[in-house]
């Protein structure tokens, strides 16, 4: 069955006044129809800027220098800005972290919903107020009436991520990409949160389920949502499996460590373990191959060659001493 | 409403301010204020007639307390060269301070905003060289200069504009009173001839009062757009497929302009006071050519006169902006 | 007795402060003026300017409050390269002398209104209480006038003179300093360094001139240079009106008044260079002064 997305070796940078920064080297990723999948890594290991490249919303200054990606068989590099403009918001859509800046501060809520509603939707002018208002009580916001008339200073954060979120669904998009949503919100509207884009995923019978892209640096959170995983380091991907198999048996070392410094249950401080080191500059032009030989342990002189690709159909990593399969 | 109550109040004190330092200003003459206001070639029985009536042998609270008492029956003095109450002389001169004023702000307004719009859009394109150029440079003008120059330009040179001898060709006869205003007077009464025959007087003043102010409307507009341009929100309305047009007008823009506003006061300060220039290069009959006439022969009255009329009109203009302002940012008006 | 850090580990702080801040004051100010040129080109108008602010009588080819000296209104020709006025003065010498007038004008007033509106501001800012309340209160009243207006006001209520002209500029210019020195005071007046200064046994005055002010000076220093253009076209605009300078003075402001008329009859040269000179004049200092505010504060920039 054809992937919904489809990302192939996708290679991307940014033309600064300090130099060219390769953010994005030989990227690919997939998501099947209704899959939910978590991006993670480090701040500044390329995950939002990878989405942003999809959806077409990078910086002046990006340029993808190799690389496809496909949506639902349009292409997405060589789609125009209509075209763009069409699915985001309708097949795809994008909610971001700290919802309270994210909303247009100086217009009711109520009102940002409608705009999407009419761009996308042929709810006629008469109508839209109620189907707004409806957005709003499916997700669960309380007194819906009144908070369509609110301006986003006068909500809590977690209301402002439901609004968000309902702006995202408003159009019934086949694929969700979250960067970061819970960042920033307490941990029990954390739970809420995404619990809400849990249900939303998997809609009642009639309708497609929704893929969900899950962005976000907490590797505990991505376990507990996500069917597969992707880890991100440095711009490049170097592993990614279904959850399970990836939390058994980790074979990059930097998902090990990742692994290692993520608090679980009733962990200590003292158990967990930090990752060494820092991510190497991007802008720099002898970066290595393996961009986490640096700050790997076991790294040696064989890591200085092309990052292999070992691929078993679900599990895949790119490292030259990965740890071995357990047999199963 | 509270917040306009407040706000309301808050003009008061400068109110008061500008009574305080008009007076203390004309009391800080050299010399006898009464000789000053009887004019130079006043006779020793006129000085003293304005010196009882001034109360400048009391005082100075009391003579403050005259003053004011004056001022609240409109009592601005006498212009000594038409012998006319200065009251009158400015409400009836005042209208044509406005229009210049009022055009000059819609010309820098039309072509400020648009220039720092597109500037922001591209930075660093030769748009947006040419905004910051034209912008440094327009500040940097001598109004009286780019009056002037002008005229030579268009007028001498190639004949386009009228000659600069006021507001109207000395041929034609204004239109009814409403406003004061010729044009807009010109088409209340449906005369469309007479509208564009005021209209054309007024190019050069307007073009040369608005040059100076292009600059502070059109840095902020560039300077606020790029802010939000790169603003949270707009990738938000972006990512939810909002057209350009859209994104720009009804997201960027709207939250642009509020900074844009704030601006209006210094813009408002320049106008009125560089007005005074433009009136004198174009002969134009305002305020500010009524002050400068007076100024020539000695009589201080309207000097007076005119230096308190324009702090008013200047802290009513700055209270409409912040009444306006109120208005226009929910987030002032519901209290963040 | 003071606590004095190891020498070793002073240095070893220092040679990392310096590794970290990469570039000197110097190459940052080379990198500013490499990547706006309009920076440079005003530094080299400026020190034309200030040139001929100090040489210009020595360096005019004729006596500037001479009449006669040539035909009356002739336009620019070999013997007199901005021609000459209608009393058959040189225009290229009277432009040049004016530089001085306009510029000693300009810096005094803006001096004036640096020094003493630090001042105040800073006391306002430190003391806080109603002596800041006061002074708020005055800088509001002088700010509810249109700026020319007031300073019209001020020459006309006290006589046409140089020193009156440069007292309205300094007052109506007061208010910008009162506030950017009040402002600067206040953020860093609970700062650490001034508690420490306070526990060293420094008293009021001298935290305020030695510590606080000399922190302030940045952000008035920018405004410095954007006065000077301001300044001095406020001069000029009150000469040109007939308050300040009078005539037969050499001053900028009064030579396009005396050009006004003859302008609109062809003789354009008798208010052209005057005016050129003096938008010239303004220019260079409004390009420095965006230069400098570049130099000190990036952030700012528009």
């Amino acid at each position: 069955m054809l992937p919904l997305l489809e990302v192939k070796n996708l290679s991307l940078q940014f033309r600064t006044r300090g130099g060219t920064v390769h953010a994005l080297q030989d990227v690919s990723l997939s998501i099947a129809k209704g899959e939910t999948v978590g991006l993670v890594g480090e701040s500044g290991s390329g995950k939002s800027v990878l989405s942003y490249a999809l959806l077409g919303l990078s910086d002046a200054a990006a340029r993808v220098t190799q690389g496809s990606a496909h949506f639902d068989g349009l292409d997405l590099l060589a789609a125009s800005e209509a075209d763009l403009q069409d699915i985001r918001g309708r097949e795809v859509s994008m909610i971001f972290q700290n919802p309270k800046v994210a909303l247009n501060p100086i217009r009711k809520v109520g009102h940002q919903l409608e705009d999407v509603l009419l761009r996308h939707t042929t709810t006629p002018r008469a109508e839209v107020k109620a189907r707004a208002v409806h957005c709003l009580a499916e997700m669960k916001i309380p007194d819906p009436e009144r908070r369509y008339h609110a301006y986003p200073f006068e909500l809590s954060g977690g209301l402002c991520q439901r609004v968000m979120i309902a702006l995202a669904l408003a159009c019934g998009p086949k694929l969700l990409v979250a960067d970061e949503p819970t960042t920033g919100l307490d941990v029990t509207t954390q739970a809420a949160i995404m619990a809400l884009i849990r249900e939303k995923g998997r809609p009642a019978v009639g309708t497609q389920a929704m893929a969900t892209l899950l962005i976000t640096h907490d590797l505990g959170l991505a376990r507990d949502q996500c069917d597969r995983i992707v880890v991100m380091h440095a711009g490049h991907v170097v592993e990614s499996a279904p959850t399970e198999q990836l939390f058994r048996e980790p074979r990059h070392p930097y998902t090990r460590q990742l692994i290692g410094a993520t608090p679980v249950g009733r962990a200590s401080l003292a158990d967990l373990t930090a990752v060494r080191g820092n991510l190497p500059d991007l802008r720099r032009a002898d970066l290595p191959a393996c961009r986490f030989s640096e700050r790997c342990g076991q790294a040696s002189a064989m890591c200085a060659g092309a990052l292999p690709v070992i691929d078993d159909g679900r599990h895949l990593v790119r490292c030259h001493r990965p740890a071995q399969e357990v047999a199963a | 409403m509270l917040l306009i109550a407040k706000r309301l109040a808050g003009a008061l004190p400068n109110l008061f301010g500008i009574v305080l330092i008009t007076f203390l200003l004309t009391r800080a003459l050299p010399g006898d204020p009464a000789a000053f206001f009887a004019g130079g070639a006043g006779s020793q029985e006129a000085v003293e007639q304005v010196r009882e009536k001034l109360g400048l042998n009391r005082s100075l609270p009391e003579q403050f307390w005259i003053y004011v008492k004056d001022l609240a029956r409109g009592d601005l003095g006498q212009a000594l060269s038409t012998g006319q109450p200065v009251g009158a002389e400015i409400l009836s001169r005042l209208p044509a301070s406005l229009e210049l004023v009022l055009a000059s702000l819609l010309f820098s307004v039309s072509i400020a905003i648009p220039l720092g719009i597109a500037a922001a859009r591209r930075p660093n394109s030769w748009i947006d060289h040419a905004c910051r150029l034209v912008t440094t440079a327009g500040v940097s003008l001598p109004t009286f200069f780019t009056g002037l120059l002008l005229a030579y330009v268009f007028y001498f040179v190639l004949g386009w504009a009228p000659s600069p001898i006021g507001r109207l060709d000395p041929y034609l006869s204004p239109p009814a009173t409403v406003t004061g205003l010729y044009t807009l007077d010109a088409l209340i009464a449906g005369d469309v001839k007479l509208f564009f025959a005021a209209l054309r007087q007024m190019v050069l003043p307007v073009l040369t009062l608005g040059i100076f102010v292009l600059a502070p409307l059109a840095r902020m507009t560039r300077a606020s757009m790029l802010s939000v341009l790169s603003a949270d929100f707009i990738r938000t309305a972006r990512a939810s497929g909002l057209s350009t047009t859209s994104v720009l007008v009804r997201y960027a823009l709207r939250n642009a302009l509020l900074p844009v506003v704030t601006t209006l006061g210094m813009v408002f300060s320049f106008l009125l006071g560089m007005s005074v220039i433009v009136e004198k290069v174009f002969a134009w009959p305002g305020v500010g050519s009524f002050a400068l006439e007076a100024l020539v022969a000695s009589d201080y009255a309207p000097v007076q006169g005119f230096v308190l009329t324009m702090a008013v009109l200047y802290t009513l203009l700055n209270l409409a902006i912040d009444l306006l302002y109120v208005v226009i940012d929910p987030r002032v008006r519901l209290g963040s | 007795m003071p606590n004095l850090l190891p020498a070793r580990a002073t240095q070893q702080r220092l040679a990392i402060k310096k590794v970290a801040s990469g570039k000197s004051f110097w190459g940052h100010a080379r990198y500013v003026l490499s990547d706006n040129p309009f920076t440079l080109v005003a530094a080299g108008l400026f020190t034309l300017f200030v040139l001929m602010a100090v040489i210009g009588p020595w360096i005019a080819p004729y006596d500037p409050l001479a009449t006669n000296v040539g035909p009356t209104l002739q336009p620019p020709s070999a013997s007199h390269w901005f021609g000459t006025d209608s009393l058959g003065r040189d225009i290229l010498s009277r432009v040049v002398v004016a530089t001085r007038i306009d510029f000693v004008i300009a810096l005094s007033a803006v001096l004036a209104s640096f020094v003493i509106g630090g001042l105040i501001g800073a006391c306002a800012g430190y003391f806080g209480g109603w002596l800041d309340r006061i002074v708020i209160r005055l800088t509001d009243m002088v700010m509810s006038f249109p700026l020319f207006v007031l300073a019209m006001g001020i020459v006309a209520a006290l006589g046409n003179s140089v020193f009156n002209i440069i007292i309205a500029t300094a007052v109506v210019n007061l208010p910008f300093y009162i506030r950017v020195a009040r402002t600067e005071v206040n953020v860093r007046r609970e700062a650490g360094f001034v508690e420490a200064a306070r526990l060293a046994g420094n008293g009021d005055a001298r935290i305020l001139l030695l510590h606080l002010i000399p922190n302030a000076m940045p952000p008035m220093m920018v405004q410095v240079s954007l006065n000077m253009g301001w300044a001095i076209l406020n001069a000029a605009g009150l000469s040109f009106i007939g308050l300040g300078v009078s005539p037969p003075a050499a001053e900028w402001g009064i030579m396009v008044a005396e050009g006004a008329t003859y302008i609109i009859s062809g003789e354009w040269w008798v208010a052209l260079f005057p005016g050129a000179v003096l938008m010239l004049a303004v220019f260079t200092f409004n390009l420095l002064g965006d230069g400098l505010r570049d130099l000190i504060d990036p952030r700012r920039r528009t």
